[in-house]
């Protein structure tokens, strides 16, 4: 089998990475290893936040925000629909305590400065208009109005769907063994055959380290399985999505009304396996957050919970960029629990990089060269403040 | 109150696996905590059986001998010194033995160095046209509220299914002059050639065979109609109004307010789907068991499972596989060598093995039919999300899905509240038949805990939980966290 590019992995990047290669005149082929929106893109929060972000971030954030307004441009009305996007009920950050409320205020001046206007300083009355039902140890906050949800497994599927209407084609249940230079071309071992593309992309998601070590690139091999709880059904109470800022907390009211519940709680990954576990110790604090800031729900139950398999770097920035060791080789991962958003934006960044070697956009921040040799590259944003921070969620 | 924290072996379950598992397990000296969701020791054989033996001589004479026979394992049990932990659900077990336990609002963590899951097994849906409707019931309901509360049903009824439950249940409900409008048989006919060949197998179990055939013929002169029934239709507009079925190349119809569905029970397997043992599907019982070796333990060496959680056998054999696993636990935990292990088991092994070829014959004899046709489009399947199986089968199609985990995602089936006890085996069935596959291949949903629901209240509160501080740090900018 040969085409012109090859993507490496089905999950919410690699679909839209096709969708848009397809749309340029590309005939990709998306090799999955096991069903489309398996790991992280299909079992995430669904948040589609521009809220608290890194700055690097914001500018792909704002463009991806326009692409998911207009989703059915993209999609198509049907597809568009059964991602379930919920526009414009905003997220909110809250503050319960002095020093995080000082940090919403430090934070919206550092935005305002850099001339982005996306979040607002809530007071306690303010972030109560927004979440009536909030316990009183909530006493401000921080907001981005145009934030909403949606459905991360039907989304990654619609995606997929159009990338196929315009020709891309997926084959699940695939795996790449081997990657290697045959000419001018990349030959890839996979458990369908040889294939032969000039062009790869790598969308491994938490497997991507080991794709990019095939090609003798090392890069970094953290990932965690950031775990989901999720209530029966309730009576409406909430529209916005609520985040905690020093808290570990994620929280939004679905649209058949349960509670998803988050915020970067680890269960065990199992990498081989491709699997994960939930610890109900680690659970604890993110429900006993919900707990004090949300008097309502203390009677509501945990009905499942679930986790997904999400590659995480030192940086907490994703790695979206030429290969530094290979010509003609792409990586896109690493989005460390907030790449759902993105998905639409980085698809068409990286096939305008393709297509014509530019794009509207900078993705220098990103670029796997901050990782060369195993560690930080000095010169990367961020890098020495977050370079402690590794795995915590 | 004080709440255990630590034990050798934890026994979940009190029927009559876990029962007599526990018991010789304390006599062993094994220091033994045993879980059991119900207020009294029985499970849903012996259900209620203490208080039914001391005041409600009527009840306990409809129940009948093979009830009665409960309260010798109980009055064992209530003197072997196990720690007894009624009114308790279980809603995790990991692998390293860490069992989650809600009791009186409360949820807790006991370590156990050694687990029996003896959580039995749970009756076979039986998704018939209009099971949805009020008055479409399992018959195991019916015998659960007249253990638990001598309640017996007093309107027109019809009992329909297979096995030699349905039997029992049928006679229960005479001796209790429940107005029983008919009762509908389910199984296919079974030559006498193959049922010889089976008898043949049957080393023991004659007397049980012979009080099946007793209950057969009181049924029969009770003069309560009895049909080969297939198709079976519940109808009614907001409720139950009458059952309709096929039998005899006829279509009959008979008025009723009740309808009592059973056919068969199959492992519930919620415990160790979620721990991840290896399961096989059995095809001869229609139904996917955890593979377990002859003294129960599981593919994770500290996890066993006895009783018919580990492959229905009854509550007649249940106990003899609580024992071995009970010995097993012993001889792991070095209280026994292995020589004594293999020479106390001896008795139960054998005993186990008469279950077992009398078990055969009833699989034979009783297979599930009305259960494992697959409904047709405009059913609902999914009770607690509301999923037809036409939308199943149009997910199959329009999206080429494979995978019952993709059919959850997609259209919500069996994320509800019985988190797919109801409905797994049916999309499974939809699926493997709709792509030509076994149910072995289909699989069966991916569970995780908690396997019962739990208040978010208790879990906050979650006591004896190890918080790991490194995991929970949130050092640096909130903008650059995970």
């Amino acid at each position: 089998m040969q085409t012109d590019v090859i993507i490496i992995g089905g999950g919410l990047h690699g679909c839209s990475i096709a969708l848009h290669l397809a749309q340029q005149g590309f005939k990709p082929i998306v090799l999955e290893k096991n069903i489309v929106g398996r790991h992280a893109s299909g079992v995430n929060a669904g948040g589609v936040r521009q809220l608290m972000r890194d700055v690097a971030e914001i500018p792909l954030s704002i463009a991806a925000m326009d692409i998911w307004e207009n989703l059915d441009r993209l999609l198509g009305s049907h597809l568009a629909e059964t991602c379930e996007f919920i526009s414009r009920v905003g997220q909110v950050g809250v503050a319960a305590s002095a020093s995080e409320l000082a940090w919403c205020a430090q934070r919206t001046a550092e935005m305002k400065a850099l001339g982005y206007d996306l979040e607002e300083m809530l007071d306690a009355k303010g972030v109560r208009r927004l979440v009536p039902t909030l316990s009183d140890m909530c006493i401000g906050g921080i907001v981005s109005r145009r934030d909403g949800h949606a459905n991360p497994f039907r989304s990654t599927q619609a995606f997929r769907a159009r990338a196929e209407q315009l020709g891309a084609r997926f084959y699940e249940h695939t795996c790449v063994t081997d990657v290697a230079e045959a000419g001018s071309k990349w030959q890839l071992d996979t458990t369908r055959g040889q294939m032969h593309a000039d062009i790869v992309v790598n969308c491994g998601g938490a497997w991507a380290w080991q794709i990019a070590g095939m090609i003798g690139e090392q890069l970094p091999s953290t990932h965690l399985a950031l775990t989901l709880m999720v209530t029966s059904r309730i009576q409406r109470f909430l529209d916005p999505v609520v985040i905690g800022i020093d808290r570990k907390l994620s929280l939004k009211q679905t649209e058949v009304g349960t509670v998803v519940i988050g915020g970067g709680v680890l269960g065990e990954p199992d990498l081989d396996a491709g699997t994960t576990l939930t610890v109900a110790d680690r659970m604890v604090e993110s429900a006993r957050t919900v707990w004090d800031f949300f008097p309502i729900l203390r009677q509501a139950t945990i009905v499942r919970t679930w986790a997904g398999l999400e590659a995480v770097t030192p940086d907490i920035l994703p790695i979206i960029g030429a290969s530094s060791v290979a010509k003609n080789f792409w990586h896109v991962f690493g989005f460390s629990g907030h790449g759902f958003q993105l998905g639409p934006i980085v698809g068409s960044v990286i096939s305008e990089m393709i297509a014509d070697g530019k794009s509207a956009f900078s993705i220098a921040a990103f670029s796997p060269a901050r990782f060369s040799n195993g560690a930080i590259a000095s010169g990367a944003i961020h890098a020495a403040q977050h370079e402690q921070q590794g795995a915590t969620g | 109150m004080t709440l255990p924290r630590t034990c050798q072996f934890a026994v979940i379950g009190g029927g009559p696996a876990g029962l007599a598992a526990a018991t010789l397990a304390a006599g062993l000296g094994i220091d033994t905590v045993l879980l059991d969701e119900q207020p009294t020791p029985g499970g849903q054989a012996y259900r209620n059986i203490e208080a039914v033996s001391r005041s409600s001589w009527r009840l306990l004479k409809i129940l009948g001998k093979h009830y009665g026979q409960g309260n010798a394992l109980v009055e064992g049990f209530r003197q072997s010194g196990v720690r007894y932990e009624p009114s308790s659900s279980v809603w995790q077990v990991t692998p390293s033995g860490k069992i989650g336990v809600s009791q009186s609002g409360q949820a807790y963590l006991l370590k156990a160095d050694r687990v029996l899951i003896a959580t039995g097994a749970a009756e076979r849906s039986v998704p018939v046209p209009g099971w949805t409707l009020p008055g479409v019931m399992t018959a195991g309901a019916v015998q659960t509220v007249m253990k638990a509360a001598g309640i017996v049903p007093d309107e027109d009824t019809v009992l329909a299914g297979s096995g030699p439950l349905v039997y029992l249940i049928a006679l229960q409900l005479l001796a209790a002059s429940a107005p029983l409008r008919a009762i509908l048989q389910t199984q296919k006919p079974t030559s006498w050639f193959s049922k010889i060949r089976l008898l043949s197998q049957v080393r023991a179990g004659a007397g049980d065979l012979l009080d099946g055939l007793k209950w057969i013929r009181a049924i029969k002169s009770s003069g309560v109609p009895v049909f080969h029934a297939s198709d079976i239709r519940a109808e009614g507009r907001d409720r139950l109004e009458a059952v309709t079925f096929q039998s005899r190349g006829q279509r009959h119809r008979v008025d009723a307010s009740a309808l009592l569905l059973h056919e068969g029970v199959i492992p519930n397997i919620q415990l160790t789907a979620s721990l991840r043992c290896a399961h096989r599907w059995d095809e001869a019982q229609v139904a996917w068991a955890p593979v377990v070796d002859q003294w129960g333990t599981t593919s994770h060496e500290s996890i066993a499972v006895a009783g018919d959680g580990a492959g229905t056998r009854g509550a007649k054999a249940a106990p003899h596989s609580g024992r071995l696993a009970a010995l097993e636990t012993a001889f792991r935990l070095g209280l026994i060598s292995m020589k004594e292990r293999d020479r106390l088991a001896t008795g139960d092994k054998q005993a186990l093995a008469r279950q077992v070829g009398l078990r055969s014959l009833l699989d034979h004899l009783y297979s599930p039919s009305e259960a494992i046709r697959t409904p047709a489009d405009a059913d609902i399947v999914c009770r607690c999300e509301e999923v037809s199986a036409g939308e199943i089968r149009k997910l199959i199609d329009g999206q080429g899905f494979v995978e019952l985990d993709q059919l959850k995602s997609q259209s919500r089936c069996g994320m509800g509240q019985c988190q797919g006890r109801m409905c797994g085996q049916t999309i499974a069935r939809i699926l493997a038949e709709h792509r030509g596959l076994s149910m072995k291949d289909v699989g069966y949903f991916r569970l995780r805990i908690p396997v019962k629901p739990l208040p978010l209240d208790q879990l906050a509160h979650l006591q004896n939980a190890e918080c790991d501080p490194e995991l929970s740090a949130s050092s640096g900018d909130p903008s650059q966290r995970v």
